[in-house]
């Protein structure tokens, strides 16, 4: 898979005696910051050490940005922290090298490190909320690094705070440190964040998929955040995602990883145009899926029609606010939006989990009573429901034969030999072989397979309609393009209609027939897949469509000329807001 | 700030309501004793006319609802009525006794809490090593063996050679540094009582947030290991901590009679047991009833602890 990889290893052997005594002297002749050779890392898993990298050479500039891409198991992190010489508990770096400005990282003391660490390399997390410390305030965090390292005086490093949280854009830069990080939202968090790793003005910076935990809209003032400082800064930065064009925008060169080996690495624009290896082509090939839309229905009774749906979880507060919309026969409606929008209370509302405060829910014409409760089951079984997260959807103490055939036998009431045929009939449609599988429990499946059963359990019951909530969310690209298949052509088979939740517009081209696009609770603009990826737009789906990352290197310096840096994310949404377009 | 105020002005109110309910089941659980009172105080001489007088006398013939009431009203007003024994007030014998409880309790968790807090978080800076070890088996070690036994230990290593008095025998004209003296072996059993308790709660609880994100960052950040645990772990791991504390402390307060026993010190679990072993009724109740506001009052303050060291309780969005 990787032929120049064992050449250089060989390589490298050869000079890696000396490689210490000259590392200094090369560093600073070809401007190589950091360096890092045959890299061998493992981590322990029940007892057992397996490999989580295995001998990777990795090269980084002075102001160089290097995108690290790879699916999750792929050693991006791994990788990432060992170029700060850390390891995760349960983690060693077993062979290798790890040269940073001619410092060998793997010979010094704790000490050493720590002084290098937050002061010469920082780090990015990828989730800000999780990363700042609840109970100190943002400057406090800020102050931490350049006080503790000595670089400058609290006086200093809270003026130096200020000036970056303005360049950052952050709201009221002033008195923005004065808050506690509960009291900013996600992305100024993660901006926030990027701020802290410079407050030392180190050489390199690790950014761990800094923004995968945020909305489009979101990610794109962080990026541009982002891009700005380390071009300002000529701070050479190692960028991990697993979203190719997040990483396109990002980086001057990309290295793919597949569980721990490089796969290969290239200039972005190469890497783009024309990738070599066969697992770098899938990669971006599957972004290019996306099935033929249907014809639309016309005077058809819809299988679940939404009439002026309001609703919320206190009295006083309306989550939902008059939403209606169709779902008809064999189509996929998907519902799309931010975090906050309402997209999942759409879904409550329509399983009866949550009744609406006005409007109603019908079922092929039939209003269906507001409670769950109230149903009867044949109307409970029309209706099912696929979760994002598979591991808490699945009892983890069942097996997977008693996961699946509980819905076939309340609803169909199937029993013995016929069950256990249905059983082996659904674990076929779902592509996994029934002698394999049956008997095993969740924990021992992938991710991609425990989606699976979760799908098998919900068409177990034959319903008509089928709610998925971001059902690929959390899988990675390839295995989320396997389910996106697997659902369309179920519902070939089955005739059955999805609602579709998701915020990844990518997987909505792939699959809908029709685009309900919510902000706030409302519906905002609704129509088919064609008209709605086609302008004119509603001003917000306008916003969600164009913050999309595209493939193009050049797309966010586009976008950010033709809209202009105080034109993101949240302050885009206020402007709207502003305009009375919401 | 104003969600606070109103939270603490609930938990006090629900305070009370916790008590109202002990003080009725303190009152039930009494009423329910088997026997009659008036014959016991009695003994010989009871016959009908004497032990109709008495109850009449101690208003045993009131329906149990009047005299529960009128106990609690007596109680609102600082008179906890008579001690059937002695034939005094009880507010009088409470006073010393609970002062000189209160100031063993205090004595112990000035030594307990921060031995208990200093070595958790050692033990949790380096976990799974010699000394985590040592002073997790030491501490179980003393938690494990029964209270009296621990005293008379004491005693024989430290009061028989005359370093310490074996008797804590102090009155309220005893001027504090001889008390401090007096109190020392006694304070010293009860601290090793309760030290293990808190201990491993706060290595738990700082252990449990080292795994969190937050202290990696901190980690990458180069900050070193005793500040972490120190400045990122702990006022997070306030919560647990504190409620351990005061369970503990609520302990000193209630489950001291053991060693009140073996120290001769004169506390309010040796009036409780007195007042058990003469059938003083007024008494066990008024001692049941300080045990019980301890416990309420204990909790509830670390409560409000945890409450206002987490920011995002104190100001919310």
């Amino acid at each position: 898979m990787k032929p120049a990889k064992s050449s250089s290893t060989k390589a490298n052997t050869k000079t890696k005696n000396t490689a210490k005594n000259t590392a200094k002297a090369d560093a600073k002749s070809d401007d190589i910051l950091l360096q890092m050779r045959n890299i061998h890392i493992k981590g322990k898993s029940d007892e057992t050490w397996i490999d989580i990298i295995n001998g990777v050479d990795l090269d980084l500039h002075r102001g160089e940005v290097l995108g690290l891409i790879g699916e999750s198991g792929a050693g991006k992190s791994t990788l990432g922290l060992a170029a700060m010489g850390f390891c995760r508990d349960g983690c060693k770096i077993t062979e290798g090298n790890i040269s940073f400005d001619g410092m060998d990282l793997m010979q010094l003391d704790k000490n050493a490190l720590r002084e290098l660490r937050g002061r010469r390399i920082a780090y990015v997390a990828q989730s800000a909320a999780a990363s700042f410390n609840p109970s100190h305030k943002l400057l406090d965090q800020f102050c931490e690094a350049p006080l503790i390292h000595n670089v400058m005086s609290k006086n200093k490093a809270s003026e130096y705070a200020v000036d970056l949280y303005n360049r950052m854009n952050l709201p009221f830069p002033d008195v923005f440190g004065l808050r506690y990080p509960h009291e900013v939202s996600g992305g100024q968090l993660q901006r926030a964040m990027t701020a802290m790793a410079l407050s030392c003005r180190p050489d390199l910076i690790i950014f761990d998929e800094p923004t995968t935990a945020l909305d489009v809209t979101t990610q794109i003032e962080v990026l541009a955040a982002i891009k700005d400082i380390v071009k300002e800064f000529n701070t050479a930065a190692i960028y991990i995602s697993h979203d190719l064009a997040v990483v396109a925008q990002m980086a001057d060169r990309i290295k793919v990883l597949l569980k721990g080996d490089e796969v290969e690495q290239a200039p972005t624009e190469v890497m783009l145009k024309k990738p070599t290896e066969d697992y770098t082509k899938s990669l971006w090939a599957v972004r290019e899926y996306a099935r033929k839309e249907q014809p639309a229905v016309k005077d058809q009774t819809p299988i679940i029609s939404i009439k002026g749906v309001t609703a919320g979880y206190h009295a006083s507060v309306d989550v939902l606010r008059d939403v209606s919309f169709d779902i008809h026969k064999r189509r996929t409606v998907a519902v799309v939006g931010e975090s906050g929008s309402g997209k999942s209370t759409t879904a409550r509302v329509v399983t009866g989990l949550l009744p609406p405060r006005i409007g109603t829910v019908e079922y092929q014409g039939d209003a269906l009573p507001s409670s769950y409760q109230a149903r009867s089951r044949e109307q409970l079984r029309h209706i099912q429901m696929i979760y994002q997260m598979a591991d808490t959807a699945l009892n983890p103490k069942l097996r997977i034969r008693d996961l699946i055939s509980r819905p076939a036998r309340m609803y169909l009431g199937l029993t013995g030999k016929a069950l256990e045929d249905r059983v082996r009939d659904l674990l076929r449609m779902i592509e996994m072989e029934p002698d394999q599988f049956i008997d095993r429990l969740p924990s021992e499946l992938s991710g991609g397979q425990k989606q699976r059963i979760g799908i098998a359990r919900a068409i177990a019951a034959e319903p008509t309609m089928i709610i998925c909530d971001e059902v690929t969310s959390a899988l990675d690209q390839l295995v989320a393009e396997g389910i996106l298949k697997l659902l369309d052509r179920l519902q070939s088979e089955l005739d059955l209609s999805y609602m579709f939740i998701t915020h990844d517009l990518a997987t909505v081209r792939a699959i809908a027939d029709e685009v309900v696009v919510m902000k706030d609770g409302l519906v905002v603009e609704q129509g088919i897949k064609s008209k709605m990826f086609k302008p004119p737009h509603h001003p917000y789906t306008e916003l969600l469509l164009g913050s999309v990352p595209e493939m193009d290197p050049k797309w966010l310096d586009k976008l950010l000329d033709s809209r202009g840096k105080d034109n993101l994310g949240d302050a885009a949404i206020a402007k709207m807001k502003g305009e009375g377009i919401s | 700030m104003s969600k606070v105020i109103t939270m603490i002005i609930k938990r006090l109110g629900l305070g009370v309501l916790t008590l109202l309910l002990l003080s009725l089941l303190i009152f039930l659980s009494v009423e329910a004793l088997p026997g009659d009172l008036a014959e016991t105080i009695l003994g010989q001489q009871a016959t009908p006319e004497n032990v109709a007088a008495i109850r009449k006398e101690l208003g045993l013939d009131l329906p149990a609802y009047t005299r529960y009431i009128n106990w609690l009203g007596g109680i609102l007003q600082g008179d906890f009525g008579n001690s059937l024994a002695l034939k005094k007030p009880i507010s009088g014998l409470i006073a010393p006794r609970l002062q000189n409880t209160l100031f063993l309790t205090l004595y112990t968790a000035c030594i307990a809490v921060p031995l208990a807090l200093i070595l958790g978080m050692i033990a949790s800076l380096f976990r799974n090593s010699f000394f985590d070890r040592i002073s997790n088996t030491t501490a179980l070690s003393a938690i494990s063996m029964p209270e009296f036994f621990v005293g008379y230990v004491m005693i024989y290593f430290f009061a028989l050679s005359g370093y310490f008095p074996s008797m804590a025998n102090i009155n309220p004209n005893t001027p504090f540094v001889e008390k401090l003296y007096f109190c020392f072996l006694p304070a010293v059993t009860l601290t090793l009582v309760v030290t293990a308790h808190m201990m491993r709660m706060t290595r738990a609880a700082i252990i449990n947030v080292l795994a969190l994100p937050y202290i990696e960052m901190a980690n990458l950040k180069g900050v070193k290991p005793r500040r972490i645990i120190v400045h990122h772990a702990l006022p997070n791991a306030v919560a647990p901590i504190v409620n351990v504390v005061a369970l503990n402390l609520a302990y000193l307060v209630t489950g001291v009679v053991i060693v009140e026993i073996v120290f001769v010190f004169p506390g309010l679990g040796q009036l409780m047991v007195d007042g058990v072993k003469f059938r003083d009724v007024p008494v066990v109740q008024a001692t049941a009833l300080i045990f019980a506001t301890a416990y309420v009052g204990l909790n509830l303050l670390a409560d409000i602890i945890s409450t206002i060291t987490n920011p995002r309780l104190m100001r919310q969005r």
